[in-house]
C-alpha cells in the first residue's frame, strides 16, 4: 500500500479520537438541553473549573489564598499535604455537585418559566462568573496534571502497522492519551445510558426531559431533577476538563474547549447522547482529512472553519442535527 | 466657618491632585485573566514590582514618585484599546501594550496623542524605523530580528550550511504568528534551506494534524511563533512524536517556564529564544527587601526570577532609563509624554549601566537613534533543562540578519507612510 494511503488512514484514525475529545465536551451540554431547554453557555468553563478544582485540591492548594492573604495580611498558600487521586476526584465530584445545587438555588429557581434566549443569557453571566470565581479560588496560573494518565505514541502500534507500507511509511500514530479518553468515553456513555434507562432517577430525568408538566403532576421533583442533570454534567465537564488538561496543562484557555463541542451539537442534534458521540466522530474525521487533503492547497489551519461549515451543511438539510427532536409546531 | 471649612478643603484638594500630577504615570495593561493569563501575570508582576521598588528605595525617578495604572485587557484587543482610552488622560507618559494586536490598534492613536508606545520585541516589526514611526519602539529586537538569530543559530550550529535543511515554522496563525514568515523566506532563499510554514489556529488546543504532518514529513528543524495554551501544547505533540527537542525552537514568547512544565521530562531539551539573560541578578534581592518583604509584591510574590518575571522587569527598566533620560535632556523631574518620546530617542544602555542597576547583561547593549528605533536585535539561545526545572543560557547574544531585515523594514514601513500619509523625517517637535 502506498504511504499517502496508509497516512490518510491514520488521519482517520486520528480524526476519530479527536472526535471522541470534542464529543467529551458536547455530551454536557447535550445533558441540560435534554432536560431542561437551556443551551449551558458555561459547559466549557465547568470543565476549567473541575479541572483546576481537582488540580488544587490534589496539590493541597489552599482555595482564595490570594484573597485570604491580601485581607488578613498572611502568607498561606499550600496546606502541606497532597491529596491521592481517587479521593481528590471524589471531592471535585462533591464540589460539582455544590454547584449543580447552588446553580438551581440561586439562578434557575428565579428564572422559571422565563423565554429560552433568557436562561441562555444566564448561562452566558454564569460563565462568566465561574471563570472569574475560579481564577479568584485557584489562580490563574498553569497546573500541571498528575493522574498518571499515559502520553505520547504508542510504540506497538507503531511497529506493528510499520510493515505496512514502504520506508517512507512509519506506522500508524496513535497518541495513548487518546487511547484512554476512547475507554473513558465509553465507560462514560454507557453509564449514563444505564443511568438513565435502569434506575428510578434516570427514568424521572427521561420523563423531565420529554414533558415537565407531565412530569411534575406525576410527583416528580423538578427542583431535584436539575439539580441532578447539572451535577451529571459537571461529571462530564470534570472528564473533559482532565483529558483536555492532559494534554496542555490545568489553565484557562480550556474553558474555549466549548467552541469545539458547538458544531458537533449542530451536526448530532442538542437532544441526543448518541448524537454528541457520532457528531464529535464526524467533525473529528472530517476536519482532519480536509486539513490533510486541501489544507496544503488553502494556507492550512482549516480545522475550526471546516467544523463549522460542515455543521452549517447539515443544518440546511436537517435542522435539528442528525439525531435531533424534529420540531413540529402547528400554527 | 463655612466658608472656611471649604477653603480648607479647596486647598487640600488642590495640594492632593497637584501632587497627583505631579506623579510620573506608568500604566501596566496587564492581563491577569483569560486564556493567556499565565503569560500576562508574571509579565506585569516583574513590571510592578520593579517601579514598585524604585518608589521605594529611591522615592521615584529622578526624586519624582511613580504612579502605576494597571488596566486588565485580557489580552483583548478592544478591551486594550478601552484601557489606553481610559489611562492615557491621566498623564500617561509611556505604553506597553504587551500584544500585538493591541499596538496595531494604538499606533495611530499614540501618533496623534502624541504619547510613545514602546513594544519590546513584539508588536509591528518596521516600527523600528523611526522615521516613519516616530511615537513608536520596539527596541531591543523585533520578530524579523528573532528569525534572524535563530536561521545564524542554525548555521553556526550546522558549520555554516543550511543548504537542502528543511526547517518549519509551526505558527499561531494571526498576525503575530505571520511576521517571521517573510524573513525566513528571504533567508531560505540565501542559505538554500528549504522553508514551510504550519499555520496553528488560535487557541491551538488542537494541534494533531499539524504534528501528523511534522511527523510524515521529518524536518530538521522546527521553529515556532506561539503564544498562550499553543507553546504547551506544541511542546507535548513534539514529544509525542518523538521529535527531537534540541531541534525544536521557539521564540521569545515560547520559552518560559509554564511553557515546558505541563509537558514534564518530556520537554527537556527544547530549545528558545530569549531578549533577555536569566539568572539571579543582585535586583531581585531589592526586589525583595523593598517590595516584597514590606507585603507589596505584585500578584502572590511567587514569579521572582522567571523568565517572564525578569522581562517585565527589564521592559520597567527600559521605561526608567527613557524617563531619565528625558529627565536630563529637558532639566526638569516631572517629564511629559512628548519628553520621554525624547528620552527613548535618545537611550544607550550600556553595560556599565546594567551592572549599576543590579541587572548585569541583562540584555544587549544599544542605542536608539531617530532613524532606528529598534535597537541591536540581539537574543540568546536558551535550553529547558527538565531535571533541573531552569533554562539554561547556551549561547552568548547572537547578531540578527540586518542586511536581509533591514530592506524589509524600509519597503514595509514606507508602503505604511505611504497608506497613512507620513512624511518620514525625525520628530521635530
Amino acid at each position: 500500500m502506498s504511504a499517502d494511503f496508509l497516512y490518510g488512514i491514520e488521519v482517520i484514525l486520528n480524526g476519530l479520537m479527536a472526535g471522541v475529545m470534542y464529543a467529551l465536551v458536547a455530551l454536557g451540554f447535550v445533558l441540560i438541553f435534554k432536560a431542561s431547554g437551556i443551551f449551558n453557555f458555561a459547559q466549557g468553563v465547568m470543565a476549567l473549573f473541575a479541572a483546576l478544582t481537582l488540580v488544587g485540591i490534589m496539590e493541597g492548594q489552599v482555595p482564595f489564598s490570594h484573597l485570604i492573604n491580601e485581607v488578613f495580611g498572611t502568607e498561606v498558600h499550600h496546606f502541606g499535604w497532597h491529596v491521592p487521586a481517587l479521593l481528590a476526584i471524589a471531592i471535585t465530584l462533591f464540589v460539582m455537585v455544590a454547584f449543580a445545587w447552588a446553580v438551581q438555588k440561586f439562578l434557575f429557581k428565579h428564572l422559571v418559566g422565563q423565554e429560552p434566549i433568557i436562561l441562555f443569557m444566564a448561562t452566558i453571566g454564569l460563565a462568566y462568573f465561574l471563570e472569574g470565581f475560579g481564577d479568584l479560588m485557584w489562580g490563574s496560573n498553569i497546573k500541571t496534571l498528575n493522574l498518571g494518565l499515559p502520553q505520547g505514541g504508542s510504540r506497538v502500534i507503531e511497529d506493528m502497522t510499520a510493515k505496512l507500507g514502504g520506508d517512507d511509511f512509519y506506522g500508524f500514530f496513535i497518541d495513548k492519551l487518546d487511547i484512554v479518553a476512547t475507554g473513558v468515553a465509553i465507560v462514560l456513555v454507557l453509564s449514563l445510558i444505564c443511568f438513565s434507562q435502569f434506575t428510578k432517577q434516570g427514568r424521572a430525568m427521561r420523563a423531565v426531559a420529554d414533558d415537565h408538566q407531565a412530569a411534575l403532576s406525576v410527583g416528580i421533583s423538578l427542583n431535584f431533577i436539575w439539580v441532578l442533570v447539572w451535577s451529571l454534567a459537571g461529571l462530564v465537564a470534570l472528564v473533559a476538563g482532565v483529558m483536555w488538561g492532559a494534554k496542555s496543562g490545568v489553565q484557562f484557555s480550556l474553558s474555549l474547549i466549548a467552541l469545539k463541542a458547538l458544531p458537533v451539537l449542530m451536526l448530532g442534534g442538542f437532544t441526543s447522547i448518541p448524537g454528541a458521540i457520532v457528531g464529535g466522530l464526524i467533525i473529528g474525521v472530517g476536519e482532519k482529512l480536509f486539513e490533510y487533503l486541501i489544507g496544503p492547497m488553502v494556507g492550512g489551519a482549516t480545522e475550526n472553519w471546516f467544523a463549522y461549515v460542515l455543521a452549517l451543511a447539515f443544518l440546511v438539510f436537517r435542522p435539528q442535527g442528525l439525531f435531533g427532536e424534529k420540531i413540529i409546531e402547528r400554527v | 466657618m463655612k466658608l472656611q471649612t471649604l477653603t480648607a478643603v479647596a486647598l487640600s484638594t488642590a495640594l492632593v491632585s497637584g501632587s497627583a500630577l505631579a506623579d510620573l504615570v506608568i500604566p501596566d495593561l496587564s492581563y491577569r485573566t483569560g486564556p493567556y493569563a499565565a503569560g500576562g501575570t508574571p509579565f506585569s508582576d516583574g513590571f510592578q514590582d520593579y517601579l514598585k521598588m524604585l518608589n521605594a528605595r529611591d522615592g521615584g525617578i529622578g526624586g519624582e514618585e511613580i504612579r502605576i495604572l494597571e488596566c486588565e485587557t485580557g489580552y483583548n484587543t478592544e478591551k486594550g484599546v478601552e484601557c489606553y482610552e481610559s489611562t492615557k488622560g491621566e498623564g500617561a507618559l509611556i505604553y506597553q501594550p504587551l500584544s500585538t494586536g493591541i499596538t496595531y490598534q494604538l499606533i495611530p492613536k499614540a501618533t496623534a496623542d502624541q504619547i510613545p508606545l514602546h513594544t519590546m520585541g513584539y508588536g509591528r516589526t518596521s516600527a523600528s524605523n523611526g522615521e516613519v514611526f516616530n511615537w513608536v519602539f520596539n527596541y531591543p529586537a523585533n520578530y524579523w530580528d528573532a528569525a534572524g538569530v535563530i536561521v545564524n543559530y542554525l548555521l553556526d550550529e550546522n558549520s555554516g550550511d543550511l543548504k537542502d535543511k528543511d526547517i518549519a515554522l509551526v505558527y499561531h496563525n494571526s498576525a503575530y504568528g505571520k511576521e517571521p514568515i517573510r524573513t525566513l523566506e528571504a533567508l531560505a532563499e540565501i542559505h538554500g534551506f528549504n522553508f514551510k510554514p504550519i499555520a496553528v489556529d488560535h487557541p491551538g488546543q488542537e494541534q494533531k494534524s499539524q504534528w501528523l504532518q511534522i511527523r510524515r514529513e521529518r524536518p530538521d528543524y522546527v521553529l515556532m511563533w506561539g503564544w498562550g495554551v499553543m507553546n504547551q501544547v506544541a511542546i507535548q505533540e513534539a514529544a509525542n512524536i518523538g521529535f527531537p527537542m534540541e531541534n525544536f525552537i521557539g521564540n521569545w514568547w515560547s520559552g518560559a517556564e509554564h511553557d515546558v512544565t505541563p509537558a514534564g521530562a518530556a520537554a527537556n531539551g527544547y530549545k528558545s529564544l530569549n531578549m533577555n539573560r536569566i539568572g539571579d541578578l543582585p535586583v531581585f534581592a531589592e526586589i525583595k527587601k523593598h517590595v516584597h518583604e514590606e507585603g507589596n509584591a505584585s500578584g502572590d510574590g511567587s514569579n521572582l526570577g522567571t523568565v517572564l518575571y525578569t522581562r517585565g522587569m527589564y521592559a520597567a527598566m527600559l521605561a526608567q532609563e527613557a524617563i531619565a533620560k528625558a529627565q536630563e535632556i529637558h532639566g526638569v523631574a516631572d517629564v511629559t509624554p512628548v519628553m520621554v518620546r525624547d528620552g527613548m530617542e535618545a537611550l544607550a544602555i550600556s553595560a556599565d549601566r546594567m551592572t549599576e542597576l543590579g541587572m548585569e547583561n541583562i540584555g544587549p547593549e544599544f542605542s536608539v537613534s531617530c532613524e532606528d528605533h529598534g535597537g541591536s536585535g540581539l537574543g540568546i539561545v536558551q535550553q529547558w533543562d527538565a531535571g533541573e526545572g531552569k533554562w539554561v543560557a547556551l549561547t552568548d547574544y547572537i547578531e540578527p540578519n540586518d542586511d536581509v531585515t533591514g530592506p524589509l523594514i524600509d519597503e514595509d514601513s514606507a508602503a505604511f507612510a505611504k497608506e497613512a500619509g507620513i512624511t518620514p523625517g525625525c520628530y521635530a517637535g
